[in-house]
């Protein structure tokens, strides 16, 4: 039935959206016959600075992020990002399918850890195509350099897309700030600066690009979009778990637009298509498989995919049944059993099993105080801690109050995808104050709707400074929307107090985004460029120390111990180990069992004996500890030490808190609890 | 002159490589051996070396290189430049407070936990220091300096002492691993001081206790209060196996290995056999059989597993492979490796508890094999053979092989139970296509 109506519909109902959708055609095209000779060289000009201003952008936004390269040297930051280089590497030597089957016997023993079917390709993949891109062009690169400017190149095609996303949404004003502002958020440059390996380097552009092309799909109404926009699904699917964003946020949209009365068929033909398609798509991806139909994150996809058949019923029985009073009774009819049908099921799907539980990660995004209670292990990463307003401030600057101006500006100008744009900024909003993570994913959001807040503000102005020799000539020219009109409807009444207003105001404008420049770069350079496995710290007399121990010590380890030697470490340092050290790590980053990480935990905190049996099951050789007294490092295990006692905790009762602490607090000094002082750490 | 330098050179040269082959041909006549055997003696007086000189013949006659030195001797040394100089050391020296040279207690230490073997024998003298050492084995002498052993009950029946310390003793750890196949049928003379064995040490073990009637006292004095040791608890002769394999004999008694104990007659109090030699002789030439290792040495070699019907050995199995494990096992006899053969030995496939236990089965020429199913669960196993007999020396091998799942091709390709679903999915599409072609063209 949907195969069969699908063209008849497609084709009457893309009718419409041409006409509102490129408002400037017409006009473009008048322009073009009218001034025949000064228009094309306008139009020739434009389009130049457009593309060298897009240019710009595109490399400033791989210049920026090589900050950390010129300060310290090629090489990967952090924890994660030496897990993906590990695995890329491996990919890279012994091919796809080697890499799609390898059972990694160096992690997690004795469990070890089936690598193939428990990650996000998506990264390793890019980057090995890359590599073998450039290895053709004979450009004899090191894998690590690869990774290392992955995300940077990525960031760069961000910011190309967000120009296609701000004009696809507004207009090329819009796009164009939007790619300048994306280029230097500081909010995204946290995740993507050179080194910086990880799934959200990559999966910010497959993001981006996946809403790009649904809000394209919907407001051409046209198949190849939606099959494009699966694809970038896809894509997003295999590069990083956030997609579980995309594949909420997409239906709760077309909930919203049915709600709205915006049903159309161009929505119908998106949708469908996109969620059909995305996921047959995103079940290839062994990490995802039967989730997608199974569990609970996915549920409101499918639940709207069949609402949406519902309305397609009955707008089609509407069609042929002429009484409204019949088809009002036929409507309240199915609906109630549409609905009950779909409460049921769900219901007894989730009672039988069939349908998984939401995941803890879910819950404590809607519910923040969740996972504090539940599920230490989540609130135990800093990253998932729920942000401070300090850091909103400072991943965001000038966008923070840009963003609702820009809410201000869609709203007047409500379309689809204004809508999703809305919708897009607001969840995100939230999720980003639930996560520190997540404004990661709120940048491109923000970017995007305080562009159109920029561009608009300053169009306004511009014209209301060229208003009076212009006035005609802009109103054709410009004339897309009924706010504008608005403006320019008042700006004529009280012309001269306006146009210096306008003037100050502009310099603010230029001001502010001036001082946005500066601030992020400033961001960049001191605090987002830090790879965290070498430490820079400034010395007595204003001289730079590096502190190069990380390295130093795996480099030992990989010297100096039998190469099949086990090292019990605290899972932060497991990818790092395994990595750098090339040795048999007991728990690592990827934190999927928490009994053997409350193992670790349990064997850290238990007095020496006990702990020393706890390790012999483990058939541990060595264990590494990390200690920062001395040079005030301060994210070392005797820190992190509390969350061993809290993980160990949770999944054996014998380890309590409250006897590591003297009178609730914590203390390392020779006041400490007993236990404290006595236990393995 | 120009034929004698070359003869000299010759020789020179014969003696230079007969010196470089020296170790090579020493190596060639130990090889199997598992133990050396040169063995540091260290004595109170020299005199001792002439009293009990039928037991340090034994030994020679065995091969070994004894080494007599005076327990004071500054010159005595265990070790240069980091390598042992004695393969055994027999500490006949009760009464010296301290070791002359750089050897001490923690030297002495070191040297069984580098896996090498002692004999120590105590006396009614013994000093702190020997104390010291037999308590660190997992032995306590009787604190009491003066108290020695005495049986009212099981002495020997002897013309000129009347005290009942000398006491004639059988009851031997049943073990022919440590005390040789032939039963020793003449009780052993013992005169000295009785220990016990510490509760929490496992690894020490009783191969002569005392008679249930013997306790440990002063004999010159009156008894006021209850002696601390009595009855079978008091060991006369204890040896230690460490978890290293090196063997420890402990014994408070230093008169025990004496000539004049090798050679007397020997007839237990209430019975009326008298032997013409006392089974001091016997005893004490097993024991040490055991101590150096002649005997009850175990080595597993060869350890291999494959898939049943290769040869090979893999970096990786997959889960419910089938395949063979064997090894070698064999005992030394003394002077060459001989099968061992026992029907008890087990290999264990191991992921934090083992998965597959299975007792392997021998072909009796030292060949263990079995072979069993890979379990249906991936991650890092071990072969683990843990083996701990009664006298021999512990087998404990472990190898590890990374099980994983199956790979993406592995799976059954069609399934008959998913038949329906196929022929669903075929039928689905063939359909569409022909409403398509129905819809498109049938106007």
């Amino acid at each position: 039935m949907v195969g069969k109506s699908e063209p008849i519909n497609g084709t009457a109902k893309s009718q419409p959206p041409p006409s509102p959708l490129s408002p400037k055609s017409p006009d473009l095209l008048s322009g073009y016959f009218s001034f025949k000779s000064l228009k094309l060289k306008t139009k020739q000009q434009e389009l130049l600075i457009r593309v060298s201003i897009l240019c710009l952008v595109y490399i400033l936004a791989f210049v920026t992020r090589l900050f950390s390269v010129l300060r310290y040297e090629s090489m990967i930051h952090e924890f994660d990002p030496y897990f993906n280089y590990r695995t890329t590497l491996f990919l890279t030597e012994k091919g796809f399918y080697e890499f799609w089957n390898w059972f990694d016997s160096e992690s997690w023993y004795p469990l070890g850890r089936i690598i193939g079917g428990t990650l996000y390709p998506g990264l390793m993949v890019t980057a090995a195509l890359l590599y073998w891109g450039l290895r053709f062009l004979r450009f004899a690169v090191h894998i690590r350099e690869v990774c290392v400017l992955t995300a940077p190149f990525f960031a760069s095609n961000t910011t190309i897309l967000a120009y296609f996303f701000g004009k696809e949404i507004w207009d090329t004003g819009a796009g164009l700030v939007a790619a300048a502002l994306i280029a230097i958020c500081p909010g995204y440059i946290s995740r993507s600066v050179a080194g910086s390996y990880d799934n959200e380097g990559v999966a910010i552009f497959a993001l981006l690009l996946t809403f790009y092309l649904f809000v394209k799909a919907v407001n051409t109404g046209s198949l190849s979009w939606g099959l494009a926009s699966a694809f970038g699904y896809f894509y997003m699917v295999s590069a990083w778990g956030g997609y579980v964003f995309i594949i909420n946020l997409v239906p709760l949209y077309v909930l919203v637009l049915l709600i709205t009365g915006r049903y159309s068929m161009r929505l119908y033909v998106a949708y469908n298509c996109m969620y059909i398609l995305g996921m047959l798509l995103a079940m290839q991806i062994r990490f995802v498989g039967f989730q997608h139909v199974q569990s609970g994150e996915h549920m409101a996809a499918m639940g709207v995919f069949f609402l949406m058949q519902v309305f397609y019923l009955l707008d089609w029985l509407k069609h042929l049944l002429s009484d409204t009073k019949l088809f009002q009774a036929f409507l309240r009819m199915t609906v109630t059993s549409a609905v009950g049908v779909g409460a049921v099921a769900l219901g007894v799907g989730t009672a039988s099993g069939y349908i998984s539980p939401w995941t803890g990660r879910f819950y404590s995004l809607l519910d923040p105080t969740y996972a504090k209670d539940h599920i230490p292990i989540i609130a135990s990463v800093s990253e998932h801690q729920p942000t401070a307003w300090s850091s909103f401030m400072f991943d965001f600057q000038i966008l923070l109050f840009l963003f609702p101006a820009g809410l201000y500006f869609c709203f007047k100008r409500l379309s689809d995808a204004t809508i999703f744009i809305v919708m897009y900024g607001l969840t995100s909003m939230y999720f980003a104050g639930v996560m520190v993570r997540l404004i990661l994913v709120a940048t491109p959001a923000v970017c995007l709707i305080s562009a159109i807040a920029v561009s608009a503000t300053i169009k306004n102005l511009t014209l209301l400074l060229r208003a009076k020799t212009k006035a005609p000539q802009s109103a054709s020219g410009k004339g897309g929307s009924s706010g504008k009109a608005a403006s320019k409807g008042s700006l004529d009444q009280s012309q001269p107090f306006q146009k210096n207003g306008a003037i100050a105001l502009l310099f603010g404008a230029f001001y502010l985004l001036s001082k946005y420049v500066t601030h992020c770069t400033w961001v960049t350079s001191e605090a987002y460029s830090s790879p965290s496995i070498v430490l820079a710290a400034r010395g007595a007399h204003g001289n730079r120390v590096i502190f190069d121990d990380y390295r130093e010590a795996y480099f030992w380890l990989r010297q100096n111990t039998p190469p099949d030697a086990k090292v019990m470490s605290w899972w932060d340092y497991g990818y790092q180990i395994t990595a750098m050290g090339n040795r048999t790590v007991i728990v690592d980053n990827n934190t999927w069992n928490n009994t053997h990480i409350a193992t670790v935990g349990r064997a850290m905190s238990s007095y020496e004996d006990e702990a020393y049996e706890i390790m012999r099951s483990l058939d541990v050789d060595y264990v590494l500890v990390v200690f920062g007294g001395v040079t005030g490092y301060s994210s070392d295990d005797i820190n992190k030490f509390l969350w061993m006692v809290r993980i160990g905790g949770g999944v054996f009762p014998v380890i309590k808190e409250p006897d590591y602490l003297v009178n609730g607090e914590y203390r390392v000094d020779k006041g400490a609890a007993p236990k404290m002082l006595n236990c393995l750490m | 002159m120009a034929t004698a330098t070359a003869r000299s050179a010759v020789l020179l040269l014969a003696l230079i490589s007969f010196l470089l082959l020296l170790p090579f041909l020493a190596a060639a006549l130990s090889v199997d051996s598992p133990k050396g055997r040169r063995v540091l003696v260290l004595l109170d007086d020299l005199a001792t070396k002439s009293s009990h000189s039928l037991y340090f013949r034994s030994l020679q006659s065995r091969g070994y290189d004894l080494d007599f030195k005076l327990a004071d001797d500054p010159k005595i040394g265990l070790q240069r430049y980091g390598q042992y100089l004695y393969d055994g050391l027999i500490l006949f020296c009760p009464a010296t407070e301290r070791f002359g040279g750089s050897l001490d207690q923690a030297a002495i230490l070191d040297f069984v936990d580098s896996g090498h073997d002692l004999i120590i024998a105590a006396d009614a003298s013994a000093s702190d220091l020997i104390r010291e050492i037999a308590t660190e084995c997992g032995v306590d002498f009787d604190e009491d300096p003066l108290a020695v052993v005495v049986d009212h009950i099981g002495y020997a029946v002897s013309d000129t002492e009347g005290d009942h310390t000398l006491i004639a003793a059988d009851d031997f750890i049943d073990s022919s691993v440590i005390l040789g196949d032939k039963k020793i049928e003449a009780p052993v003379l013992f005169q000295g001081i009785g220990h016990s064995l510490n509760p929490s040490n496992n690894l020490v073990l009783k191969v002569l206790a005392a008679s249930p009637s013997a306790y440990s006292a002063n004999p010159k004095s009156k008894l006021s209060n209850p002696p601390s040791l009595t009855g079978s608890a008091i060991s006369l002769v204890s040896v230690v196996q460490a978890r290293n394999n090196a063997r420890v004999l402990i014994t408070g008694s230093l008169s025990l290995f004496s000539n004049r104990l090798f050679r007397s007659s020997v007839q237990k109090a209430g019975s009326s056999t008298r032997h013409e030699k006392a089974g001091n002789e016997q005893f004490l030439t097993e024991i040490s059989k055991w101590i150096f290792h002649e005997r009850g040495h175990l080595k597993a070699v060869n350890v291999k597993h494959n898939l049943v019907g290769e040869a090979d050995e893999p970096a990786m199995y997959r889960i419910t492979d089938d395949l063979e494990y064997s090894v070698e096992i064999y005992e030394w006899s003394g002077s060459s490796w001989e099968p061992y053969v026992s029907d008890d030995v087990q290999v264990q496939f191991y992921m934090m508890s083992p998965y597959v236990l299975k007792t392997l089965s021998t072909d009796k020429k030292g060949v263990y094999s079995t072979s069993f199913k890979v379990p249906d669960v991936y991650g890092v196993f071990q072969f683990k053979l843990e083996y701990q007999r009664l006298g021999y020396t512990s087998l404990s091998l472990s190898k590890q092989i990374p099980v994983r799942p199956f790979r993406h091709n592995e799976y059954e390709r069609f399934i008959p139970a998913a038949y329906p679903y196929y022929g669903a999915a075929f039928s689905m599409m063939a359909g569409f296509f022909l409403f398509t072609f129905a819809h498109l063209y049938n106007k």
